[in-house]
């Protein structure tokens, strides 16, 4: 890192700490909790826990940002419109490189940056982190027009695991194929790499919260062709559906004046 | 677009008035007559990058380019492009465009080797550039003066370059970076069928049941072609079969069926381990009928050397007792000493033995040239014998942690594919294997296979070398801008050949120059032997480009020499030189650009170039009017002692005095003059000509004058000139109105059609006369005429030399395994490999100034797999020196990227001037085609 930008950054990192210190102030405190409902939008480091939970736990000491060796993490300041004092990261400007060593978790004084969360069999394993998921947007997205891009794929770190590439026919040229680029939820870590590389004006790749993006199927559908599927039942409890047909007991529906209105 | 409706009638009068009397319409108001109604004005025009030659579209608007968009009519590309053609619209304007002459000056306005650059009038550059030709010439005659040339010249700026340099300074020091790209390729072409080009096109893509890419990542490389590949698999997975042969993992293998990850060099044992499968084992593979008509079987030397210095050279003596000559190290000496005596390995041994030599033993080179002699089957059978299957697998496996039961099946696999009755099979290669020291060699080897099995020059089947520039094939080597070639397969040394030229272009009998040898690393060394004492820079980046760059760029700064740059951006090479000239770039200039597939594409210029910018076309005709009969056309005696005849007074016979300019005659002559500036009609109504006829910019020329072009349609006229060498001869083009209409068409293009196939009877003309004149009724002819008579002998050497010709023949070589000059030993412990990356075009000079090409890749990375980081102490994103013996850089360590080399081998591409990996690099070159070896050399990997 050259000099000059350690010292913008330690002084950034500086305000900030005293940002922090300030909330302590009921004035800048509800300025804080407008922002932290923008939070909903904001990258975490690896091993954050559950935003709820990590702006409680984060003290706002800066330590994971002077760890991280590329510069990708910051911590809030005013007008950042995030909770102040807190770090995150742009992608589109730094993305997080992964480092496998992590030097950013293990420096957390709180546990707001949980090392067990990026802990496999007791090493240090950055390709379980979930900072994010990356999500195509398929209108901009110049692989879907039959460019030949990729270039989010080729600067995945899970290359082949959190990117894969699609193959199809290419219908109107009748002899080139689509190489699209499929994100696979369950190994994307959201570092953003992908988002950082896109070559569109505004990257039609783009990291987000996981929660923000992702939907659930219910567990009470397995895949029939799908072995993997059936571990979705360890989750699977009682079922007991409620509609606005269904909230009276049987006896009070059948008793109800409903009856008159069917004849 | 606001023009309100008085004005667009103003404007679109203005311009057909102007145009009705021919005069030059400023492009401020051309622009506006011609977008009134749209806004933008729609052109075709090449891509300006790879080898596969994809058709665009470029939008202007207001005079400059705005947009682009794959040319939906272009057969290559169906519309479609990579992420690099996709910003063809954004290259030419970058922040820091050379915009004016530079030369390096000392306070007071005199030249300064050691001065600051600052800009100078066009004027003033053509004085430093007149005075310091005229005094190499005077120190080292024609051989002093040099050109480093290009595969990315239009063909045009390739042909006006080769006319001055061969016919006015009589010197052949002008060589291409397609010397880099694809030498190998072309000699192997010339041994094989006696006439340069791939035979295929890329039809054959889709009519084939197999793709081979050997040493080539065409997903990164040649990505359009790569979609084409994917469509075919797509379109029968089952059938279709691709296998990926490379030294590491990279992206090509995504689709293959089969990926063989091998040891540097040993395609040559796998070449004949496949010929071996046929020959041995699967005899009745064989297509004798095809072979006896069309096929001969030939050897040569096998101690040729690898292209490095040779002892004796200036700047390699004296020797010295620490093992250090003249200005390199003795480190680099180790590897340099192998150019005289080789040891022979135990790699080598089985594969040498046929010629004499055993393990230890030491093998000494010779320059060999490019002899070659006919030799029986039985030979050839004999020279396969050791390509068992065993030994090949041991030498090959590259992947240490593979299993090499798991390796021999898969080489077994690729060979049952080849032999396959009925399979079409397609082996592609690029670089792997023309960037090689025995490229050569394995380039033949290749078509030795195709031959044996009948699958050669047939839709679907046959051995396709893939070309990395745009126009290697359409202008360094079709218009023969190498320093031993002329247009059109000639050569410099052939009396009838530079007899045909000199009457072409009507100067005296005897001008040109008939020893060519000043390869693109020979420029570098006479440089730094102080011989050439100028060098000019062409459209490429040849300090940042060539292989043990240190040497060069040091020779270039120190010594007493003038190195001028032309160029569209400050890349190394301008750094280098003392004058820098500011190029007009592809869209700014009327051109054209020749593909892999033998296809030739026009455009027209689409905008003026930036500030005093100028095309290398006109450079060249401005330089050319400095030099007159008497300065150039004297007595000169060449550094081997053979004389340059004095041609000044047969220049008077050709009606020229000694005061004629070299402008006059090669240029501006009475045949130049009759092709007309005709704004009225197509093509040449409503587009700039900044050549022809100047522009509104009102640029200030070589003679101090404002610019108004030099009259008449040099464009086509260097194109129709430079076409009738190849009419009539197998390298037809069509005329230069034509290709404005159409997408492009492959030569040879014999009464309006283009070729698809040739030395094939039903597609190629030329085959079918030769076949009907021949009368041996054989479906094909390979009627390239050179190296068509030879002496006849076995494996050692010749035994009758008396010369029997073989028209209509092809060859298959016996040329064995060989270890490269530097292989891995316990201090330098570690391949190297250099390549490129999807997102940069070579040197970067465009792409790293295009901001999403940048951002997207900002730095060249040091891939190696994660076992050889651990080894070492690193860890993915480390720093580390890679460090060789002539030099070192730093680069970040990625371990999980898009390419994943075995244990042992490290990958580093060059597009990043910061992360100079040519440093590195060693200078061995395939001593029979000069191409140097980016691929392989030895390296330590540590901690920085």
């Amino acid at each position: 890192m050259s000099k000059a930008l350690s010292d913008r950054r330690k002084f950034i990192l500086n305000m900030a700490r005293g940002v922090g210190l300030a909330t302590m102030s009921g004035f800048i405190w509800s300025a804080f909790i407008d922002e932290a409902t923008a939070a909903k939008l904001t990258l975490r480091p690896p091993g954050a826990l559950k935003e709820e939970d990590f702006l409680k736990t984060c003290i706002k000491c800066g330590l994971c940002v002077e760890a991280c060796p590329y510069d990708t993490l910051s911590l809030a300041a005013p007008g950042d419109n995030k909770a102040i004092g807190t770090p995150f990261f742009i992608p589109r400007d730094i993305p997080c490189y992964m480092c496998t060593d992590i030097p950013c978790v293990p420096v957390c004084p709180t546990g707001a940056l949980d090392e067990s969360s990026v802990t496999t069999n007791e090493k240090l394993d950055i390709n379980v982190a979930d900072m994010g998921l990356a999500i195509v947007d398929e209108k901009s997205c110049v692989a879907f027009w039959g460019i030949q891009c990729d270039a989010c794929y080729r600067a995945c770190p899970l290359l082949d695991v959190a990117i894969t590439i699609e193959y199809s026919k290419n219908e109107r040229t009748g002899k080139h194929a689509f190489l699209k680029p499929v994100v696979h939820a369950d190994a994307c870590t959201g570092c953003g790499m992908c988002e950082h590389a896109c070559i569109t004006e505004d990257a039609a790749i783009k990291i987000l919260p996981r929660d923000l993006v992702q939907g659930k199927a219910g567990s009470h559908y397995i895949k029939g062709w799908d072995k993997e599927d059936e571990k979705r039942l360890e989750n699977a409890k009682e079922i007991k559906t409620v509609t606005e047909i269904s909230k009276k007991t049987a006896v009070d529906s059948l008793n109800s004046n409903l009856l008159e209105d069917l004849y | 677009m606001s023009l309100s409706r008085r004005e667009f009638l103003k404007s679109s009068a203005a311009a057909s008035a102007a145009a009705a009397i021919g005069m030059n319409v400023p492009t401020e108001l051309e622009a506006s007559a011609a977008t009134a109604e749209s806004g933008w004005r729609w052109d075709k025009a090449a891509c300006r990058f790879c080898g596969t030659g994809c058709g665009i579209m470029m939008a202007t608007k207001n005079g400059k380019i705005v947009a682009v968009k794959g040319d939906p009519a272009a057969p290559v590309n169906r519309g479609l492009n990579c992420i690099k053609g996709y910003f063809n619209a954004k290259i030419m304007y970058g922040a820091d465009r050379l915009t004016q002459p530079l030369l390096r000056m000392d306070d007071k306005g005199n030249f300064d080797k050691q001065g600051k650059f600052a800009p100078v009038t066009w004027e003033r550059a053509f004085d430093e550039m007149e005075l310091n030709i005229r005094k190499a010439l005077k120190a080292s005659g024609p051989e002093g003066v040099a050109v480093f040339a290009s595969g990315q010249y239009t063909i045009m700026e390739g042909y006006a370059a080769q006319k001055m340099m061969k016919g006015g300074f009589r010197s052949n020091a002008i060589d291409p970076n397609a010397r880099h790209c694809m030498a190998s390729a072309v000699v192997g072409f010339y041994q094989t069928f006696g006439i340069d080009e791939p035979s295929g096109c890329y039809d054959d893509i889709e009519l084939t049941d197999t793709v081979v890419s050997w040493g080539s990542n065409m997903a990164e490389m040649h990505p359009i072609l790569w979609s084409r590949v994917t469509d075919r698999k797509l379109s029968d997975p089952d059938r279709v079969k691709v296998i990926n042969m490379s030294t590491y993992r990279h992206r090509t293998s995504d689709l293959a069926d089969i990926e063989i990850i091998f040891t540097p060099n040993t395609d040559l044992a796998m070449w004949n381990y496949i010929a071996r499968e046929i020959v041995y084992n699967n005899p009745d593979a064989i297509d004798w009928d095809f072979l006896k008509k069309n096929i001969i079987f030939a050897a040569s030397p096998v101690n040729m050397g690898y292209g490095m210095r040779r002892a004796g050279e200036k700047s390699v003596m004296p020797v010295r007792e620490d093992g250090s000559a003249g200005k390199y190290t003795a480190k680099e000496m180790e590897t340099y000493n192998h150019e005289m005596v080789h040891k022979v390995s135990a790699n080598e041994a089985p594969a040498l033995k046929a010629y004499g030599y055993k393990e230890g033993d030491d093998m000494v080179n010779k320059p060999a040239g490019l002899k070659h002699w006919e030799i029986s089957f039985e030979e050839y059978k004999k020279f396969l014998e050791p390509y068992t299957l065993d030994y090949v697998a041991k030498i090959s496996k590259g992947d240490p942690d593979e299993d090499i039961n798991a390796f021999k099946k898969k080489l077994q696999t690729l060979a049952d594919l080849y032999i396959e009755k009925g399979r079409k099979v397609v082996s592609f290669w690029t670089m792997g294997m023309n960037q090689h020291t025995r490229g050569t060699w394995v380039n033949t080897l290749s078509y030795n296979v195709h031959f044996m099995l009948n699958k050669q020059a047939l839709p679907g089947s046959g051995a396709f070398s893939l070309t990395g520039q745009p126009s290697a094939c359409g202008t360094a080597r079709e218009v023969g801008t190498f320093c031993h070639r002329l247009p059109a397969d000639m050569m410099v040394k052939n009396p009838h050949h530079r007899e045909k030229v000199e009457k072409r272009w009507k100067i005296p009998a005897g001008t040109l120059n008939p020893v060519g040898n000043q390869h693109i690393m020979k420029i570098h060394r006479d440089i730094e032997d102080g011989l050439v004492k100028f060098a000019w820079v062409n459209v490429c980046n040849a300090y940042q480009d060539s292989a043990n760059a240190k040497h060069w760029i040091k020779a270039a700064r120190e010594m007493d020499n003038f190195i001028v740059t032309s160029d569209g951006y400050p890349g190394i090479s301008a750094m280098v030189s003392d004058l820098v000239l500011p190029s007009a770039m592809i869209y700014e200039k009327w051109g054209a650009y020749g593909n892999a597939e033998r296809r030739s594409q026009h455009w027209r210029q689409q905008v003026l170039p930036v500030g005093h910018a100028m095309s290398d076309t006109w450079q060249w005709m401005e330089l050319s009017k400095r030099f007159t009969v008497k300065d150039v056309w004297g007595p000169y005696t060449l550094r081997n002692g053979k004389q340059l005849a004095d041609v000044r007074k047969a220049a008077h016979d050709l009606g020229y005095t000694d005061d004629t300019t070299m402008y006059e005659i090669l240029y501006a002559n009475e045949e130049a003059k009759s092709y007309k500036i005709d704004m009225n009609s197509f093509p040449q109504k409503g587009y700039d000509n900044s050549d022809c006829s100047g522009d509104s910019r009102n640029v200030i020329g070589g003679d101090g004058k404002v610019v108004k072009g030099c009259g008449f349609m040099v464009h086509e006229y260097l194109w129709e000139e430079y076409a009738s060498f190849g009419r009539g001869h197998g390298h037809d083009l069509a005329p230069f109105t034509v290709y404005h209409k159409v997408r492009g068409l492959k030569w040879p293009v014999v009464d309006g059609k283009e070729t698809p196939w040739r030395f094939n009877v039903k597609y190629d003309p030329y085959a079918a006369a030769a076949v009907k004149k021949s009368g041996n009724g054989s479906d094909f002819a390979f009627y390239g005429t050179l190296a068509k008579a030879l002496p006849y002998g076995n494996l050692m050497g010749v035994t009758n030399s008396e010369k029997k010709p073989l028209t209509n023949k092809a060859k298959i070589f016996a040329r064995p395994y060989m270890d490269p000059p530097e292989v891995p030993d316990t201090n330098y412990d570690t391949w190297l490999c250099t390549g490129r990356v999807l997102e940069h075009w070579h040197s970067g000079t465009m792409t790293m100034r295009v901001p999403e090409l940048f951002r997207a890749v900002p730095e060249a990375l040091c891939y190696m797999n994660p076992k050889t980081a651990e080894e070492k102490g690193l860890k993915q994103g480390d720093l580390c020196w890679v460090e060789s013996r002539r030099g070192r850089v730093k680069a970040h360590v990625e371990t999980r990227g898009r390419n994943r080399p075995p244990r042992g081998l490290v990958f580093v591409p060059w597009f990043d001037e910061k992360v100079f990996i040519n440093k590195v690099c060693l200078d061995a070159t395939c001593p029979q085609s000069k191409q140097t070896d980016y691929k392989k050399c030895a390296v330590k990997i540590y901690k920085a």
